[in-house]
């Protein structure tokens, strides 16, 4: 029973690392970021490159170096995500939404189908695997680089949800997602903020890559489908466009595919989030902290 | 001084043109009003100011300064500030989160809680209520955040558009003497009205507005004899 638990929020809080990149780009500009799993992918191969041309992690540096590869990683993948949203998302500001939404999948299959180019499609393995002691917590087991990766996850989580409740960037992004107009007025530069939050939202997902690629050792260019549509089905658990919604959301979902796999069996993992996410949508779409406030006109 | 003047503004929607060679200007430390009915092009004059809505051809100066092409965020730095229509409240934001956005170009933080604290003690219901959402306040209290969020930016002028709509008479009374208390601090005031009589009774000087240009203009005590405005907009 505690190992389901501990397992569902190990997996649960990569998903809110990346649910919550989908949620915040939802929030200001209302647009599904299909391409927003693919920037996982990406972050996983550019740590991928850059601690293969380290032949490895030099042992007494071990964790520290790994620290930098994962910086390093999320300003490539932040700076990725800026790009894609000045170029191909920016200019389609004022289109239907249908047409940004296609956009997404068109900048999805270009970054998977320009990694396979130039990475190859077949599987690569990860230069580097974490392993450390496994000890034993109320009968579950749990070892060191999970304890690691998720303490990782916890600073990235508590850092980006102080920015946004006490800065004043912050309060401008929670702005701009209520009304955009209304923030022009207050003389928010909408553009700096939106591209700011592209590159946090992508940033977050690049490091979850780069911890994935170094846990589970195995990459390849299409890792980022899957988990995108887990991470939007969290954003939806959680209430799309709601921070601290994601990030429940990612542990939320992480803890019923544990137990649904407990129950059903391991191949119908993916099956029961995806029923989930159905019964989200159908019967609370707003999600679990979606629409708080009762307004009075 | 001329603060803001619209010299021969059109402005367009699509193929509607909306504006067809608006001319007026409000000069420093004056209270103009900007009468008109639904559709006359008082909301677009003001959206034309804060460059929410551009400039099809004409010229749109603020303070010396040609804002025909500026951006949004541009007016606001340069101390234009723009009330909108129906108050734009940030619903789930607490009413100090609305004021301090009010101030989201001014570098200084003491001077926002300055500023802040000035407009609590002008409109001490708002501290009562600091903690709250936006969205939960009445219509004449979200009004008064409207206009408290307006001054943290620490206005050169205010653009008020339809404070009054919505609000009970007893209510419009009250934005009506905040808005005279602005004016009486320096600000200059362009307020847009439907209920004519109330804005008259706190303006100097008023345009009347109809299908995109202007078409009377006077003093405001002037006006409120005039048989042309009574008939149209007083009632008789």
């Amino acid at each position: 029973m505690t190992q389901i638990i501990w397992d569902g929020l190990f997996v649960g809080s990569f998903y809110a690392l990346i649910a919550l990149g989908y949620s915040m780009v939802y929030g200001i500009i209302k647009l599904l970021n299909f391409a927003h799993g693919d920037i996982y992918m990406l972050g996983a191969f550019i740590g991928f490159v850059m601690l293969t041309s380290m032949g490895g992690l030099p042992g007494a540096l071990g964790i520290g170096a790994l620290l930098v590869v994962l910086l390093v990683s999320m300003a490539l993948t932040g700076g990725a995500g800026v790009l894609i949203e000045r170029f191909a998302y920016r200019p389609l500001r004022k289109a239907p939404r249908l047409a940004v939404l296609i956009t997404a999948v068109g900048v999805s299959f270009t970054l998977q189908y320009g990694v396979s180019a130039i990475m190859g499609s077949n599987p690569r393995s990860y230069p580097v695997r974490l392993e450390g002691d496994v000890f034993d917590v109320l009968g579950a087991r749990i070892s060191l680089p999970q304890v690691l990766l998720m303490a990782i996850a916890a600073i990235l989580m508590i850092s980006l949800n102080t920015y946004i409740q006490k800065t004043s960037t912050g309060r401008a992004m929670r702005s701009i997602s209520l009304d955009m107009k209304g923030s022009l007025l207050m003389g928010i530069n909408v553009n700096s903020v939106i591209t700011r939050t592209f590159f946090i939202g992508s940033a977050l997902a690049g490091a979850a890559g780069v911890m994935s690629g170094a846990y589970y050792g195995k990459i390849d260019f299409m890792m980022g489908f899957l988990i995108g549509l887990k991470a939007f089905t969290a954003a939806v658990i959680g209430g799309i466009g709601n921070i601290q919604g994601a990030m429940l959301g990612g542990l939320v979902l992480g803890l019923l595919e544990a137990f649904g796999a407990s129950v059903f069996g391991g191949e119908w993992r993916d099956v029961f989030s995806f029923v989930v996410l159905i019964l989200f949508l159908t019967l609370r779409p707003t999600g679990i902290l979606g629409e708080r406030v009762t307004e009075r006109v | 001084m001329t603060m803001l003047e619209f010299d021969n503004v059109e402005v367009y929607y699509g193929k509607v043109q909306a504006l067809r060679g608006l001319s007026l200007h409000v000069d420093e430390g004056e209270i103009v009003a900007l009468l008109g009915n639904n559709g006359a092009g008082k909301t677009t004059t003001l959206s034309t100011a804060s460059a929410l809505v551009k400039v099809g051809s004409g010229k749109l100066t603020f303070d010396g300064n040609d804002i025909s092409r500026a951006n949004p965020w541009d007016v606001v730095g340069a101390g234009l500030i723009h009330v909108p229509e129906g108050r734009r409240i940030f619903s789930t934001l607490s009413v100090l989160e609305n004021l301090q956005l009010g101030g989201f170009l001014v570098k200084d933080r003491g001077v926002v809680a300055k500023r802040i604290e000035h407009v609590f003690a002008l409109l001490p219901l708002l501290f009562e209520r600091r903690a709250q959402q936006g969205g939960t306040l009445s219509g004449g209290e979200q009004q008064m955040l409207a206009i408290g969020r307006g001054l943290i930016a620490g206005p050169k002028m205010l653009m008020l558009d339809e404070p009054s709509m919505g609000l009970a008479p007893l209510i419009v009374n009250q934005v009506m003497d905040v808005i005279r208390e602005i004016r009486e601090e320096g600000t200059t005031v362009l307020l847009v009205e439907q209920n004519a009589r109330a804005a008259l009774r706190v303006t100097d000087r008023a345009y009347v507005i109809e299908s995109g240009v202007t078409t009377v203009e006077g003093q405001a005590s002037d006006l409120l004899n005039d048989p042309r405005i009574i008939d149209a907009y007083l009632g008789a």
